[in-house]
């Protein structure tokens, strides 16, 4: 039976601890007993921890209890789905040759998928699949990154952890075809999903991993999702999460990346829809000569909420990190930005950049942005750039006095503006997919 | 090519036909173009500080008009007015162009028919790729003109032709608009989208500032062979020396929002010589 968090006079926390303790021992098993030591950690540090309330500081801008307090289905139990190769069509890349795994309400659904042939060694399956079949893998690097000791968030999703998406890249081998996670969401009911992720690129490893997400249903729902990546030594790891589940879908995205020495990981989050998105993206470069790229577009419309909260920790010297941030805000959206750098008094040499620009495009938009730069070694090189205005009339100008109509030229200057981000996309037909969205986001037809 | 070499021209628009007009003369009517542009005793204004104050001013296909003038005497800001920029505010006046009342148009209406102005200060456009915006430019033009999209062999010709035109590196279409260009490469840029887009009237808004000597004669030098029969030319410039390369047909004086005198080539000269207070002193008794 479906557990149904009951609103009455319950706070969200006694909720999901009330869940918890009804279904422990049942739903949420697995043969592994580590999974099973840590999931009680976790479920006592939510209890102690609790959500964070609107007067912390880190959730000043997003209220995230708003949306906590609807009354989620947890689907604890596997349950048959209507969901058909015709529903996943349309979310899959044109022209893109992945490796695909579908995860349907946040678990692996094995016929929906096509993943195909794999390097030997490489691991492509879902969560619970692979905490089965290699506990050895899921064991060494299963919450080892994500703080579930700190984050109520992610000790929600660490003791409710049933399936998501695990990737593993053995030493020096190359995945030539990325990874693409196709997420779908139905549901009758408002439905609440902790997916998790674990991707492992071995020493010289290299793998590029996909992220979507959809709702095909019209239900309220909210993602408490994690994702944890390592990257081992002089490994390259491309992460792309594009969100874009639809209207009603509210998404916590606790990202935490390890990295060894030399590796090399570029994250880019795109967001394009959701009522409240909050991404809270954690690398940390653990060796020397690691290189980090952090990328962001959030196009804001109606009245989305999306929320970036960024961390590059800087426990090694000798390292690059690079990250770049842009806001389209329409509408009455709000979005927020904090980017943390922090560089440790040990660290130096270190070349740290951030940028973060937004276009406001009506008086109702919001943004809120916030550099944040912790410098304790003294030989760095470390530079942040936060820009915030509205669309510039004289260019508009310029482009109409060259016959292009107002809406043309606002189209291509917005365009122009995500064009920054769109670039550092690698895989081309994603680049030209995402390309086409927000071309037709902004296009005078639009 | 020769100096007076017509580009090749898209196929005409339908106003030429608007362009004719019967005028009364005495007993007889007979046939004679209009004026490409007419503006009449135009006034506009600023955020309420008027800067035009009774402009007149005719100019006829195939012409090269300058109008020269002290710093703050309205003439940039008669540019502004006449491709649309919608800070200033017309107040008093009209101005029309091939018959029809201009300041009914959009700015990118009166770019679409034929009217073109050359920035004083370019804009530049980080993220807009020189290719995708002339492309996007002339294709608009086309579709305003009824005609197919350009092919793509044939813009690509098309655009290392006139960039030959201004001595613009070829390089420079894979940026983005503008960014990154030296002064010079912007102002150059600008009379290349003027060769690209074949107005019927081009303005030029002190598209001599900041320009060296070898600059200016290979800007001149572009405008020159850009001349043409069924094309006028506003030149809007505070030094004559543009004007020894760029030889006008008509020299107009701007003082205080205002057109004070009127005259030929020689006229540049003469200002340059005794200066602006000269037309001042002559103009304020007048």
């Amino acid at each position: 039976m479906p557990q149904t968090l009951e609103k009455i006079e319950t706070t969200p926390e006694e909720r999901f601890l009330t869940a918890f303790h009804a279904a422990d021992g049942t739903t949420l098993n697995g043969s592994n007993s580590r999974l099973h030591t840590l999931r009680k950690e976790a479920i006592e540090r939510f209890e102690a921890l609790g959500f964070p309330q609107r007067k912390a500081e880190a959730y000043k801008y997003t209220n995230i209890q708003q949306v906590l307090k609807r009354n989620y289905t947890l689907q604890l139990a596997p349950r048959e789905t209507s969901v058909t190769a015709d529903d996943i069509a349309p979310f899959l890349v044109p022209d893109l040759d992945a490796h695909v795994l579908v995860l349907v309400n946040g678990r692996f659904n094995e016929a929906l998928s096509s993943i195909g042939e794999l390097p030997d060694g490489a691991i492509v399956t879902g969560f619970a699949d692979a905490a089965r079949t290699h506990p050895d893998l899921v064991d060494a690097h299963f919450g080892q990154y994500a703080d579930h000791e700190n984050d109520a968030f992610i000790a929600l999703n660490t003791a409710f952890t049933q399936d998501g998406a695990f990737v593993y890249v053995p030493k020096s081998t190359v995945l030539d075809k990325p990874v693409h996670i196709v997420s779908v969401v139905s549901a009758e009911d408002d439905l609440m999903l902790q997916p998790r992720y674990l991707f492992i690129a071995e020493e010289n490893a290299q793998a590029t991993i996909i992220q979507t997400g959809r709702a095909i249903t019209d239900t309220h729902t909210f993602t408490n999702a994690v994702v944890e990546s390592y990257a081992g030594r002089n490994a390259h790891l491309d992460h792309y999460e594009i969100q874009d589940e639809g209207p009603k879908s509210a998404i916590h995205l606790s990202t935490q990346g390890y990295q060894h020495e030399q590796s090399v990981v570029r994250t880019n989050a795109f967001t394009f829809s959701g009522e409240i998105v909050r991404n809270n993206l954690c690398m940390l470069p653990d060796g020397a000569h690691c290189e980090s790229h952090l990328y962001g577009l959030v196009l804001g419309r109606g009245d989305m909420h999306v929320d970036n909260h960024t961390v590059v920790d800087h426990a090694a010297p000798d390292c690059y990190s690079s990250e770049l941030y842009k806001h389209l805000v329409d509408d009455d959206a709000t979005a927020v930005f904090n980017g943390r750098v922090l560089v440790r008094q040990d660290s130096q040499r270190i070349n740290a950049y951030q940028s973060n620009d937004s276009l406001l495009l009506s008086e109702d938009a919001d943004i809120y942005s916030k550099p944040e730069l912790e410098i304790y070694a003294d030989d760095v090189e470390c530079s942040h750039g936060a820009t915030t205005g509205t669309l510039d009339k004289e260019a508009i100008f310029y482009l109409q006095s060259r016959g292009l109509s107002y809406a043309e030229a606002r189209a291509l200057l917005l365009v122009a503006f995500a064009r920054d981000v769109l670039d550092h996309v690698k895989v081309e037909p994603l680049e030209a997919l995402l390309d086409t969205y927000v071309t037709a986001r902004f296009g005078p037809q639009a | 090519m020769g100096a007076r070499a017509m580009p090749q021209r898209p196929r005409a628009s339908p106003l030429p036909f608007l362009m004719q007009r019967f005028q009364q003369t005495s007993h007889e009517y007979f046939y004679t173009p209009m004026a490409l542009l007419e503006v009449n005793n135009l006034h506009a204004s600023v955020e309420d500080t008027d800067i035009l104050n009774g402009v007149d001013l005719t100019i006829d296909g195939g012409q090269v008009h300058a109008i020269m003038g002290p710093n703050g005497s309205g003439k940039s800001t008669l540019a502004s007015v006449l491709a649309g920029r919608e800070e200033y505010e017309v107040s008093e006046g009209t101005v029309h162009y091939q018959g029809e009342d201009l300041l009914e148009l959009e700015p990118d209406e009166r770019a679409l028919e034929g009217i073109f102005l050359a920035f004083q200060y370019p804009v530049e456009l980080p993220g807009v790729s020189m290719m995708n915006f002339l492309k996007q430019a002339i294709n608009s033009k086309r579709e305003h003109l009824g005609e197919e999209e350009i092919k793509a062999a044939d813009f690509m010709k098309l655009m290392r032709e006139r960039a030959e035109l201004v001595n613009l590196d070829p390089k420079l279409m894979r940026r983005s608009v503008n960014e990154g260009f030296s002064g010079g490469e912007k102002k150059r840029n600008e009379i290349f989208q003027l060769a690209m887009l074949e107005p019927k009237l081009a303005i030029l808004d002190e598209t001599d500032s900041g320009l060296d000597i070898d600059a200016l004669r290979v800007v001149a030098d572009g405008v020159n062979k850009l001349r043409a029969e069924d094309r006028g030319f506003l030149i809007i410039t505070h030094y004559q020396r543009l004007l020894d390369y760029i030889v006008p047909d008509v020299v107009h004086v701007m003082v205080d929002g205002k057109i004070v005198k009127t005259g030929g080539k020689d006229l540049a000269i003469e200002l340059e010589e005794k200066g602006y207070d000269w037309i001042r002193g002559e103009a304020v008794p007048a």
